[in-house]
This record gives structure tokens, sequence and C-alpha cells, in this order.
């Protein structure tokens, strides 16, 4: 673990600690009560999910089309960052529907395209595990058919009929929502890019292994 | 040669009834659903007369997030921590 790592991961884990008591700050919401403050960590979740799936196609499109072995490493540690972070919002979400929609799930476009993208995810590390030689391949074609799931789930609750809230939720914040969300969101990205560089190095570290046993073995 | 096909089926009156009550009731129960909040409006006091308690919900939400992500960093940097050991092994036998 490099020196820069360390410290992002002990500026993340102090952020983390510190949430409870910015998320404290927030005052409560007039329909929703005190349950919405399950947002100041769904919301962030939710973009790191989408954010992991996009990371995750991208890589894989460089590894498809232009060969690059690394691209292979960093597609794998987002795709497992993408379970990860699609499992956060999936059990978070459900669990704030419970008091304010009344229901743990809804079959709207929303909740169903999110589910289907961790479930293409979810296939995905299922076929790197098990899937034997020439995985890599057909896994970065199911990641890039993951990509494209993505602008369709964001713009799904302005353009389908949905009790989800719209995204212009977040731009209309008041200021004393707003803050712990946004710090919310910084604690996010910055764990989210320390476990993506963490996982890409095992990942990395372990095709140095093969490649030194291959050559053991030559 | 031409042969007769088996003859079309045809609706009874009391299905084609049905399908079109449901065509043009459809859209009706379909915008009676609730509509979606259009933004969070913020109160200084919790609300009244919550059927179902917040707190378990939200430590539930926290807790597991807290949980999961506690346990994968352990287990990244448990599986960093051997495959580095396992390459340090590889390569001292190399020289």
């Amino acid at each position: 673990m490099t020196r820069s790592t360390l410290y992002m991961l002990a500026l993340a884990g102090g952020m983390f600690a510190m949430a409870p008591w910015i998320i404290n700050t927030a005052p409560n919401e007039a329909t929703m009560g005190l349950v919405y403050k399950i947002y100041f960590f769904h919301m962030p979740s939710a973009w790191m999910f989408l954010i992991a799936a996009i990371v995750a196609g991208v890589a894989s499109a460089r590894f498809l089309f232009f060969r690059k072995a690394t691209a292979d490493g960093w597609a794998m540690a987002a795709a497992e960052l993408t379970v990860l972070f699609g499992a956060f919002t999936l059990v978070s979400g459900p669990l704030w529907a419970r008091r304010a929609w009344g229901v743990w799930w809804q079959w709207d476009a929303r909740l169903t395209s999110s589910l289907l993208l961790f479930m293409i995810f979810a296939a995905y590390l299922l076929l790197r595990r098990f899937g034997g030689p020439g995985s890599d391949k057909l896994g970065a074609g199911l990641a890039l058919f993951g990509m494209a799931n993505v602008p369709f789930i964001y713009v799904s609750v302005n353009y389908w009929r949905t009790i989800h809230p719209p995204t212009s939720v977040v731009p209309t914040l008041p200021i004393e929502m707003g803050i712990p969300l946004w710090y919310c969101v910084a604690a996010f990205t910055l764990l989210f890019i320390v476990l993506l560089r963490l996982r890409a190095r095992l990942e990395h570290q372990r095709a140095r292994v093969e490649a030194l046993y291959l050559a053991e073995e030559s | 040669m031409r042969t007769m096909g088996a003859p079309t089926p045809r609706l009874k009156p009391g299905a084609t009834w049905l399908l079109v009550s449901l065509f043009l009731i459809g859209p009706a129960i379909v915008s009676a659903q609730p509509q979606p909040p259009k933004d969070f409006v913020a109160v200084d006091e919790t609300l009244p007369g919550e059927q179902i308690p917040a707190l378990p919900l939200i430590a539930g939400a926290y807790g597991f997030i807290w949980v999961v992500l506690l346990g994968y960093v352990w287990s990244i940097g448990r599986r960093l921590q051997r495959v580095e050991g396992e390459l340090a092994d590889l390569e001292s036998r190399r020289k």
C-alpha cells in the first residue's frame, strides 16, 4: 500500500467517523420526518454505484479494443465496487421507502433498472470467478452492456412515472440539508478512489504472480 | 390446390367490452397514482404520529453500510497482504 493511499484511507475513515455529527445538524423533512436522513448515505452510494459501473465499462472497452492488459485489473476492481455500492443503495433505499412510501419495494423504472445493473455486475464477478479461460473478454462485454444501463437509470425518474424523488431534488435542497449531503458525497468519493486503487493494485499484483509462475514453468 | 385453414378465433362480445373498458379506464387509474415529491422542505420538529419508527430503519441503513465497508476494507487488506507475500517469495526465488 502506497503512502498516499494510506493517507487517503485515513482521511476517508475520519470523514466517515465525523459523518453522524454532520448529518445530525440537518433538519427533519416536512413529509418524511427523520427517516429521510438515510438519504445522506443512500444518494452518495447510488452515485458511486453508477460511477463504478462507468469506470468498469470504460476500462473494459480499453481492454477489449486497445488490448490494454492493465485495464482488465481496473475493470475487475470497478466491477467489485459496483456490486459493493449497489448493495448499499439497494439495502438503504428500501429501508427509507418502508417509512416514506409504506412499502419496501416498488417495481418502478428507477428501482428495477438499478437492480438490473447490480445483477449484471454480480454476474460479471461470478463469470470472472468461475468462467475459466476467455472469461476476461466475455466479462468485458458484459461490463460494457452494464455501463449502457447507467444513463437510463439516471434519467428514469424524470421520464417515467415513479414515486422515487426526481434528480431536481439535489440542486433545490435547502443549505442546511445541502452541507451534510455534499460532505457525505466527498467522503464517499474519497473512499471510492481509495478502494478502487487498492483493489486494482491487488489485481495487478495477482497478474504479476501469475506471470512469474508461468515464467518458472517454461 | 387451395386448402381451407382453421377459422379465425373471434372474441366474445363480453370480452370485447371488457377490453374496451380497460382501455378507457386504464389511463384514469394510472393518473390516480401518487405523484413524486418535487423538492424537500425543511422543518424544525419531528412529525407527530409517525406510524413506523424511523430510528431502527436509519440505524439499519447506516449500520449495514458501516459493517460491510469495514469488512470489505479488511478483506482487501488481507488479500493484498497474501498476494504481495507470494510475489516477494517468487521474486526472491528467481534471484
